[in-house]
């Protein structure tokens, strides 16, 4: 009998471990998952009730209190007018070039490195985008030299996927358009201290209360901002033969032309990977909110409810 | 004085944008309805093209060279589009072309028309007369394929020359054996690359890339670069050959 007992409180004092366990891997798991959204998505407004499920992190990290937030006046408050303009106009042109972008990636899906890449040459990579992916219709091959390594010439037999007449020139509308309202964003951002005082990753004072966004967030958007966007449209220029005989030293920075259209492709897919990870967290935090802060919200919103 | 009465600021943002709007439209527009410009067939995208020619020739001398490469750079090349205009079983089949191959284009002659002065027809012997520019450049095609490759040809401002081009002439065209038609301005037909191609990679010039001669235009998109060619146009409007479907300037 006293053996059943001691078993039996065994086991009761091994589920209550176990239930310890439980609760402190949910605690953690919790707290992690609290300081991602705070630090990547404050731009989107997760904004932690009082008393909820993780404002515990807020008070015992001594940052702004929920009243505070609400109060500060980056917090629930409408973006400015050139905000939501460049950013709506951006966010068509954008896609628009995605869209022709994949168009003319699956005219010739393999990427190379260096200034030449074709049929008859090996590339890095193929992707099976299209139909012409390792098609290899090609007749009458023809050496140029006499030697054995001699690059060769053939006639290609196959009718290929190719839609860039319109694609391309879509995709250069598109970026200028892009261009044209990247820059105007740039410049206000510089000069009105938006970049300064919300995009650069600095360290606030007082987190929430300086700027709407995290340190992981304003990396995120200075290296999209400063360094993705640049390099996919200096990249981009560099596959201009006009732009590469007045410019030559494009061709320099980017190690050949292939090379250029495969930093292209791969700064695209980042950016890409951006654009998906951005509307994630705005429909995590507040899809009709932080719809409303990029368009047609009140300005006043915040104060309404206080 | 009665705007700065009633405005704090002389130029507000609002009229600040407006201005800049209106001038942007304005340039579109300039761009757009110059008498000599390629139509843009109401389209934007052919608009878009429009500007991006603007944008280009503003921007640039267009006198630059392209890279050259050396001659361990030749690598392979596809041959595309029209490769042999003397076969009947095949789209852009000629009969006068098949005609000249089968004498080895001993018969072919290039006629050179329009606003010159001596308009005329050249042999290929007549061409091999003109000082002759060798080119080791990189042809860029709008799929996204780039090859490398020597070129030898006659420069096309010797012959423009040679000819007599009137001092009003405003493009060049291009008359294919295939069918295709296509012109350039001069700032590329004068640029000292463009060369008509008799040569590559210290051959004559292959039947698959073009023979007997082809346009070398380095500074656009490789399917500005014509072969077969039958017949240059010098013109002092543009030539509307309709849309093609694809634009008709390619720096980009």
């Amino acid at each position: 009998m006293a053996n059943i007992f001691g078993k039996q409180k065994k086991r009761k004092k091994l589920k209550y471990i176990l239930y310890w366990l439980e609760w402190k891997k949910e605690h953690y798991r919790q707290q992690r998952f609290a300081l991602i959204i705070h630090s990547c998505c404050s731009c989107c407004r997760a904004r932690p009730r009082a008393g909820g499920k993780n404002s515990y992190i807020y008070e015992r990290h001594n940052f702004s209190t929920v009243a505070n937030i609400q109060s500060s006046p980056a917090f629930n408050k409408r973006h400015s007018l050139w905000v939501r303009l460049t950013h709506w106009i951006g966010t068509v042109a954008f896609l628009l070039l995605v869209i022709t972008g994949f168009e003319i990636l699956m005219v010739h899906p393999r990427l190379y490195w260096g200034e030449v890449g074709n049929d008859l040459t090996p590339a890095f990579l193929e992707l099976p985008v299209s139909r012409n992916y390792k098609h290899e219709g090609y007749e009458k091959r023809i050496a140029f030299f006499t030697s054995k390594e001699s690059p060769v010439s053939a006639v290609r037999t196959y009718d290929i996927f190719n839609e860039n007449g319109w694609g391309r020139s879509l995709h250069f509308l598109s970026a200028w358009i892009l261009v044209v309202t990247g820059l105007c964003y740039l410049i206000t951002a510089i000069f009105s201290g938006h970049l300064n005082r919300q995009l650069l990753p600095k360290k606030n004072p007082q987190p929430m209360a300086g700027s709407q966004y995290g340190l992981l967030q304003k990396t995120t958007y200075s290296v999209v901002l400063l360094l993705l966007f640049p390099v996919v449209i200096l990249t981009g220029l560099t596959l201009s033969p006009a732009i590469t005989a007045a410019c030559p030293f494009l061709l320099k920075i980017f190690f050949g032309y292939q090379s250029a259209r495969t930093i292209h492709f791969f700064a695209s897919f980042l950016l890409v990977l951006f654009l998906l990870i951005h509307v994630v967290m705005v429909i995590r935090t507040g899809f009709k909110k932080n719809m409303l802060a990029m368009t047609i919200g009140n300005k006043n919103a915040s104060d309404e409810k206080q | 004085m009665l705007l700065m009465k009633n405005n704090k600021h002389l130029i507000t943002r609002r009229t600040a944008l407006a201005t800049g709007l209106s001038s942007l439209g304005a340039m579109i527009l300039y761009g757009c309805t110059r008498p000599t410009s390629p139509p843009t067939y109401g389209n934007i995208l052919r608009m878009g093209d429009a500007f991006t020619y603007n944008a280009q020739r503003s921007l640039f001398s267009g006198r630059a060279l392209a890279k050259e490469y050396t001659r361990r750079d030749i690598s392979s090349f596809p041959a595309t589009g029209t490769t042999d205009p003397g076969d009947s079983s095949k789209e852009g089949f000629s009969e006068s072309y098949a005609q000249l191959q089968k004498k080895d284009f001993a018969d072919w002659k290039l006629s050179v028309e329009g606003k010159v002065s001596n308009p005329g027809l050249y042999s290929l012997n007549d061409l091999y007369k003109f000082p002759a520019r060798t080119q080791i450049t990189r042809h860029t095609c709008e799929e996204g394929w780039t090859a490398i490759a020597e070129w030898t040809g006659v420069p096309l401002s010797n012959v423009l020359r040679h000819a007599g081009i009137h001092p009003n002439a405003r493009f060049v065209n291009f008359y294919a054996y295939d069918g295709w038609i296509d012109s350039i301005d001069l700032l590329d037909a004068f640029h000292p690359q463009t060369i008509l191609a008799y040569g590559m990679n210290g051959k004559n010039l292959p039947l698959q890339h073009g023979a007997p001669l082809r346009a070398r235009i380095e500074t656009q998109i490789g399917y500005k670069s014509m072969k077969y060619l039958q017949k240059i146009v010098v013109t002092d409007e543009f030539v509307d050959t309709g849309d093609s479907g694809w634009a008709w300037y390619v720096g980009m």
